[in-house]
């Protein structure tokens, strides 16, 4: 468990915890800006770089061993499995080229 | 294994203080921090959430006695089977071996003083606890009737059940079921007594930390889908809601995602009971140990990949169903190669016919029955007739009832004496066997003819031409009843009048055997220093 002892100090506690509230502000923002096709993608960018300063700096995982690494990263190619075979449904169910009403007959 | 006067003479050579007696009270059971008393707490707590399953079931099997609906309203009907299949899904069987044999067992077996964090384990059950009262008041204030499966837009919308409080029950069970797997990782990644490597690890480890990475990762998805169902239902969200953009079938992905690796969560455990307790009756090492114990790691990992056969009736698409459909193909394979390894293990084996034995052979039969018939389901075509009917609940209990509640029970005897430090009567342990597999064949094999030829499942009132088969159900479920009532009375009758166990009343291998029965406090009196692969089992004493 290298580097167990060097955890982030107050100041970098601080600027993530600024810059969580920067990106929050932001996010109510964004919401209010039409941005056409891009709502979404902006919406979520900004969730996931949220999320990804919390994983790193408040879960410590910047700091972890490589085994800790492993199983966080395991847990994001879960989360993109689950996306990918419900994504893959999404997007392939009007392939057999009949409106819904008749594919459910 | 006949017990000689040695072992007995060990047994009371041991010392006196042990985790059963090294403090009285309440106080001292509920600050435990001891893995072995959290495991007592816990066998406590699934007994008493088995038996008002049980209640339930039982409940649904007088309904279904007659054609007609004469014991109570469909509306109570749907609670009463709701309300089975909540409770022992997140109150008995997700729980039932991790929490209760593994909790005791995984420190011991690797070697440990204790879980890597003796107070989390403390809160999962305190979680657990929480969970477990809210889903009561959920019973008690009217019920839910939803069906386990929360499926939307009923839940979300139409049902005028508790389901916001029976959701928060399970979100809460959930988070107690993340804690056990995250202490069993970090204590088989790290606490591990020296010389024992990962291949010297017993398959009930193996299987164990094959369970805790699907608690550690499908647990919070399905966290967060009863959050989004608690959202939609209280606050009209619309996740789910075709009328503002959402999809009713995105609830089932996001179900199943969790809750089809959850069977694995079930039947993994009770997989590594059973290779524990076929070495021991066969006295031999399990043919083929990498093969079985990476065998748990593929159940694991392909069951995350198969959860869309839950919805091939449903809008999913054709193609998708198909992808699902073959990986579900896939999935057979490792657990086939458990099942051929053990009986592999059995071929030319000095068997031992006791208790132990006895549940191997029913886990194999029934197993293998629940198995099979869930690649019946896993074919598109076929799954177009079964789905929704009797078939699919007769083949999900012949694996959740079958398989893992014979791993339960089998495993709760072969380690009773280690528990507890007394002896059950063997024969009678037998006798519970047989009545449960009996039991259990004469309830759930009649289920497989009623859904083939059309009866669905959730419904009280059916035809005529049913009810010879569901009579017999029904009696079976009274067999079944019988065969786990018969152990609950002479299992407390041994903790009480049981003669004392010695510390390897079946002389079988691991280090689990190797400590006092009941254990100290810390496992061992020094820590062990592993020189063997597991299961050496050595050439049979004579006695």
């Amino acid at each position: 468990m290298a580097d167990d002892h060097h955890g982030p100090t107050v100041r970098i506690y601080l600027a993530v915890f600024a810059s969580l509230m920067f990106l929050t502000a932001l996010t109510v923002w964004v919401a209010f800006q039409d941005l056409g096709m891009f709502n979404d993608v902006v919406a979520l960018g900004i969730a996931c770089t949220k999320a990804t300063i919390v994983i790193l700096f408040f879960m410590h995982v910047k700091y972890a061993s490589r085994l800790t690494w492993l199983l966080a990263g395991a847990g994001i190619l879960f989360l993109l499995i689950l996306f990918a075979f419900a994504m893959a449904d999404y997007v392939s169910r009007g392939w057999l080229g009949m409106p819904m009403s008749q594919y459910l007959q | 294994m006949a017990i000689t006067e040695q072992d007995v003479q060990a047994s009371e050579d041991a010392p006196s203080v042990n985790y059963l007696n090294n403090g009285y009270g309440l106080k001292s059971w509920l600050l435990t921090k001891d893995h072995k008393r959290i495991a007592v707490l816990y066998i406590i707590s699934i007994s008493i959430f088995f038996a008002l399953g049980g209640l339930f079931a039982s409940l649904v099997r007088f309904e279904l006695m007659t054609p007609e609906g004469d014991l109570m309203s469909s509306d109570t009907y749907n609670k009463v089977f709701s309300m089975h299949g909540i409770i022992m899904v997140f109150f008995f069987l997700v729980p039932s071996i991790p929490a209760t044999i593994g909790n005791f067992l995984v420190p011991i077996m690797v070697g440990a003083k204790d879980l890597a964090f003796p107070r989390v384990n403390l809160l999962s059950w305190y979680v657990y606890v929480v969970a477990g009262i809210l889903g009561t008041i959920a019973v008690v204030g009217g019920g839910v009737d939803t069906g386990w499966t929360f499926y939307t837009p009923y839940s979300s919308t139409y049902s005028n059940s508790n389901v916001i409080l029976a959701a928060m029950a399970a979100f809460m069970a959930g988070f107690s079921s993340i804690l056990t797997g995250l202490n069993f990782v970090v204590t088989i990644h790290t606490m591990r007594a020296p010389g024992m490597t990962w291949f010297r690890l017993p398959l009930f480890v193996w299987s164990h930390y094959a369970t805790s990475l699907i608690m550690l990762l499908g647990t919070p998805v399905i966290a967060i889908t009863l959050v989004l169902l608690m959202l939609e239902r209280g606050f009209g969200f619309g996740f789910f809601d075709p009328n503002l953009g959402g999809d009713p079938v995105l609830f089932q992905h996001l179900f199943w995602f969790y809750s089809h690796p959850a069977v694995y969560i079930m039947i993994l455990p009770s997989m590594g009971v059973m290779s524990e307790m076929v070495a021991s009756v066969a006295r031999k090492r399990v043919f083929g140990y990498e093969f079985v114990a990476f065998s748990s790691v593929a159940i694991a990992i392909l069951g995350f990949l198969v959860w869309g056969h839950h919805m091939f009736v449903s809008s999913q698409s054709t193609y998708a169903g198909m992808v699902f459909s073959i990986i579900t193909f896939l999935v057979a394979v490792p657990s086939a190669i458990k099942t051929f390894n053990w009986t592999a293990t059995l071929y030319k084996g000095s068997i031992v016919y006791d208790t132990a034995m006895f549940y191997v052979y029913g886990y194999l039969g029934l197993f293998l029955v629940g198995g099979l018939t869930g690649l019946f389901l896993s074919s598109m075509g076929l799954d177009i007739h079964l789905h929704d009917t009797y078939f699919v609940v007769a083949h999900f209990h012949y694996i959740m009832v079958g398989g893992q509640v014979m791993g339960y029970l089998g495993g709760m005897h072969f380690w009773w004496p280690k528990i507890t430090g007394k002896m059950f009567p063997d024969i009678w342990g037998r006798v519970s066997a047989l009545l449960v597999f009996l039991g259990f064949n004469l309830t759930f094999f009649p289920q497989f003819i009623l859904g083939y030829m059309g009866m669905p499942r959730r419904y009280h009132v059916y035809p005529d031409e049913f009810q010879v088969l569901n009579v017999a159900s029904s009696m079976g479920a009274s067999i079944l009843a019988l065969g786990y009532l018969v152990p609950g009375a002479y299992l407390t009758w041994s903790i009480f009048k049981g003669p004392k166990a010695p510390d390897n009343p079946w002389g079988a291998k691991g280090l689990e055997w190797e400590t006092t029965s009941p254990p100290p406090t810390f496992n061992f009196e020094e820590t062990p220093v592993v020189t063997e692969e597991a299961y050496q089992y050595g050439p049979i004493e004579e006695h």
